[in-house]
């Protein structure tokens, strides 16, 4: 995460931009991005009559038109990077700078935790690679998936095919055609699946989940498996703690963590995905079925009595690692939920919520009726608004960062808390 | 009952016959033992003990009816020869029978649960013949199509091999192509908060690009705040469902869903796919634990009902030629919506010709179930095999209905080739053709 102490915690509200007049210089404007300072709302906009495209921030074009943007999206250091395409060529804008490399195609851009780098998938000669900083690797492959960047962003790992095969060549595909290139370099082992990838903390390994054959399912840690075969497996994460890999794992009928391949939870649960470690790496918390149809989150194994028939999702621990928030859904409404106990109020939706750098206080966005309301501790923060951020503490704790639209105009409001 | 008869003729299929080549009878009996013990329960039990071998099925049976009542295909008959044969002997059968109850499992039931309707018990026969594909994609004896299918579903999350740039650009490219129509047309990528999340199936990007130009004229018409998402799990589809990999299966409803989470959406508008709605509705998302699916999912079908109702489609002029409506088993049999689809026939169409029997008693198309996937060396089998659905379109055209519309994909796959096989000389249509051809823009 970016430094946000340089932000300015000073100013109350300020108006930042009046997106409504934006209307009467562009013909086109598409749905605003907001920086995490909150000081810059952009907007892929139409320049004139011609179909040219640009980014619109706080109301200025930028100086180059495209034939086409798209992805707007704010880096963590609050730098605005677009995928912008000219004469059939594909390649990155970061505030208005281009990328020397062009390539065929370019989606999925990504970026390191403090902002620093920037890394996309791209298409060049029917070959598939990764780019940081407008650096791409060496080598293309016959297909790339599953685009990961380390914490730090200076590293890349995709799942990659690694054998051609046609179509209906299922002995081949079933020897195995993917494996997993890490800046750009190839693992020196075939699986017949690779998903999803997890680098370390340190940015030196990457995990992934493989299926070695069409039923046995485990995980390999910079290209070796596991010993030990599963059902079936879902994404793993590193310790922060040691080097440690961890992995929801089907046994039997029901799913468990394992650490190094041995299961290290029960077998209560039906289900177990989306394992997390607490930031210092002593728990672990995951989202579970205890029973069919019903979700909590478990911590240490330890299931909270709360549960919800629709869904849980988008659960975060507190930096001291003492607490365990998250969303859950029953009944089609949308809650937010602190340590087993769910807030009052149920919302239309409910996104991810935010804790206090010192772990004390919980905000999360919530929306009811197409309005948006920014909930600290459970209760309602300042007015109702057509379209809002994720709101962000201030490094002390003690202010909330509110970013919102009213009345066609963007905000940025600090707010003290009591 | 009467004993099933033969049938002649051996189709060679890769998949089935090299299979079957590296089975050997303690591998069957082993896997047939564990899938028992480990996958299956009462349910299995109670259908199982409860049937009284009636033969009640037989005559909800298009493939029974339409080789003349041959007693090998009356979905009794196929349980005959496949489940209670592995039950009686416990699993030791040998790698000739496991062929042969796989063909029968993958290309001569479409598991469209007509059957289960004339059962005076309810017996879900499709979930047998499920159970009989699980053990036999267990044992590596699957169609080669059907086969390779499920590979492109296990490493892209689609079902047609589409790369992650081919899925965008094909977005990017309808959208051009719909904006010399409409000239502010928007097909919104990753559009979070969205309401709606619009999701297809793989042959969609791949060969039937102009569905997504219609529904992004349909969406736009009726002024939905949708998007798309530009990652994997834009394919509601599912080939593992149907070859029995159910683990695959759970990882792709798994992406569809999380992707519709992630982008904050209220619900997932999904175009007109029968098994695709069994798979996110039913089969895949039940496999995850989710009871219910945990992103409202909306069939095509119920979306344009809904937004027809609500007024926000107008129609310039109604559809002149005579139609008659195909009901997909899957969103018939399994959720009932034929009459919001025949209200929306009745909107967009001057004339509604009904084929005999129709609604939940309509006959399949015999491409479901995964059949038509199952490719080229059964597709005689499977297109003789609905000699019904012939005679019923047949009658229909008889009564003056020049159009068939099908609301389905792979029901418009099956019709197409018994609308060519049999010279019925009718036209076929997706009702979003009928919509976007007919509306006001």
């Amino acid at each position: 995460m970016h430094d946000s102490g340089k932000w300015d915690w000073e100013t109350g509200k300020k108006e930042v931009s009046d997106i409504g007049k934006w209307m009467e210089e562009f013909e086109w404007i598409e749905e605003p991005y907001v920086s995490p300072d909150g000081e810059k709302v952009a907007s892929v906009v139409r320049t004139g009559d011609e179909m040219e495209f640009t980014a619109c921030v706080n109301g200025t074009a930028w100086e180059n038109t495209f034939d086409k943007v798209w992805y707007l999206r704010f880096t963590p250091d609050n730098r605005l990077t677009g995928l912008v395409s000219d004469m059939g060529e594909w390649t990155v804008a970061v505030d208005d700078q281009v990328w020397e490399n062009r390539f065929e195609f370019v989606w999925n851009s990504m970026f390191g935790k403090d902002g620093r780098n920037i890394a996309i998938a791209a298409q060049k000669e029917r070959k598939y690679l990764a780019a940081v900083n407008d650096t791409a690797w060496e080598h293309g492959f016959e297909n790339m998936t599953n685009l990961t960047v380390s914490p730090d962003g200076e590293r890349t790992a995709g799942v990659i095919q690694t054998v051609g095969f046609g179509e209906t060549e299922f002995l081949k595909f079933q020897e195995g055609c993917y494996s997993v290139a890490v800046d750009g370099k190839a693992w020196g082992r075939n699986f017949v699946n690779v998903w999803e990838l997890a680098f370390s903390p340190d940015n030196r390994h990457v995990a992934a989940e493989v299926r070695t054959n069409l039923y046995d399912y485990t995980i390999a840690v910079d290209g070796i498996p596991w010993k030990e075969m599963f059902a079936s497996v879902w994404k793993p994460q590193f310790s922060p703690q040691d080097e440690s890999v961890t992995a929801p794992v089907k046994i039997g009928g029901s799913w468990t963590l394992a650490q190094d391949g041995k299961p290290i939870w029960g077998k209560k649960f039906i289900q177990v995905w989306h394992h997390m470690y607490s930031p210092d790496g002593k728990k672990l918390a995951a989202v579970v079925a205890p029973e069919f149809g019903r979700w909590t989150i478990a911590v240490d194994y330890n299931a909270w009595e709360l549960t919800f028939g629709d869904l849980v999702t988008d659960a975060v621990f507190s930096p001291d690692g003492n607490s365990v928030a998250c969303v859950g859904k029953e009944d089609d409404k949308w809650m937010v939920a602190v340590n087993g106990t769910a807030w009052d109020g149920k919302f239309d939706m409910a996104w991810q919520p935010v804790f206090s750098p010192d772990s004390i206080r919980v905000a999360a966005k919530v929306e009811k009726n197409g309005l948006y309301t920014i909930l600290a501790d459970g209760q309602p923060l300042g007015k109702e608004s057509e379209a809002a951020w994720d709101p962000v503490f201030s490094p002390d704790g003690k202010k909330l960062l509110i970013r919102s639209i009213r009345e066609g105009k963007y905000f940025r409001e600090v707010i003290p808390l009591t | 009952m009467a004993e099933p008869a033969l049938k002649t003729g051996e189709i060679f299929d890769e998949g089935l016959d090299k299979g079957i080549a590296k089975l050997t009878p303690e591998k069957i009996e082993q896997v047939v033992s564990s899938v028992l013990a480990n996958e299956t329960g009462a349910r299995l039990r109670v259908y199982t003990d409860t049937c009284v071998h009636c033969g009640l099925c037989s005559e909800a049976c298009h493939f029974y009816l339409s080789n003349d009542n041959n007693p090998a295909f009356s979905p009794a008959g196929k349980v005959k020869q496949t489940l209670w044969e592995i039950l009686k002997k416990k699993g030791r059968v040998s790698p000739e029978f496991i062929k042969h109850a796989a063909e029968i499992a993958y290309t001569e039931c479409n598991l469209c649960r007509r059957c289960s309707m004339y059962c005076p018990f309810g017996i879900d026969i499709a979930y047998l013949m499920l159970v009989i594909r699980r053990i036999c994609h267990k044992l590596g004896v699957t169609p080669q199509y059907i086969q390779t299918t499920a590979h492109s579903h296990a490493a892209t999350l689609n079902q047609m091999w589409v790369k992650d740039d081919e899925w965008i650009d094909t977005l990017m490219w309808q959208e051009e192509e719909a904006q010399d129509e409409i000239s502010d047309l928007r097909i919104p990528l990753e559009k979070e908060g969205a309401d709606v999340f619009y999701s297809v199936i793989g042959p969609e990007p791949k060969f039937r690009a102009q569905l997504i130009y219609q529904a992004a004229v349909i969406m736009n018409g009726a002024g939905v705040d949708w998007t798309m998402p530009a990652t994997p799990g834009w394919d509601n589809s599912d080939m593992c469902m149907y070859t029995g990999d159910n683990e695959v299966m759970g990882r792709l409803k798994r992406a569809h869903f999380e992707a519709a989470m992630r982008l904050k959406v209220k619900r997932i508008v999904m175009g007109e796919c029968g098994h695709a709605f069994r798979s996110v509705y039913d089969m895949g998302n039940r496999w995850l634990t989710w009871k219910m699916p945990p992103i409202p999912v909306i069939h095509a079908l119920e979306f344009y009902h809904d937004i027809f109702k609500e007024g926000k489609i107008k129609i310039a002029r109604k559809y002149d030629q005579p139609v008659t409506l195909h009901d997909p088993c899957n969103v018939v049999r399994g959720r009932g919506l034929h009459e919001m689809s025949r209200y929306v026939v009745n909107q967009t169409c001057e004339k509604l010709i009904e084929m005999e029997p129709n609604r939940e008693h309509n006959f399949c198309c015999s491409a479901g179930g995964g059949v038509i996937n199952c490719g080229p060396p059964f597709k005689n089998k499977r297109v003789e095999g609905n000699r019904t659905k012939a005679e019923q379109l047949f009658v229909a055209k008889a009564k003056g209905a020049k159009t068939v519309i099908a609301p389905c994909h792979n029901c418009h796959g099956g019709l197409e080739d018994i609308i060519h096989h049999y010279g019925l000389n009718m036209e076929l249509k997706f009702l979003g053709d009928i919509i976007y051809e007919c509306m006001e823009k």
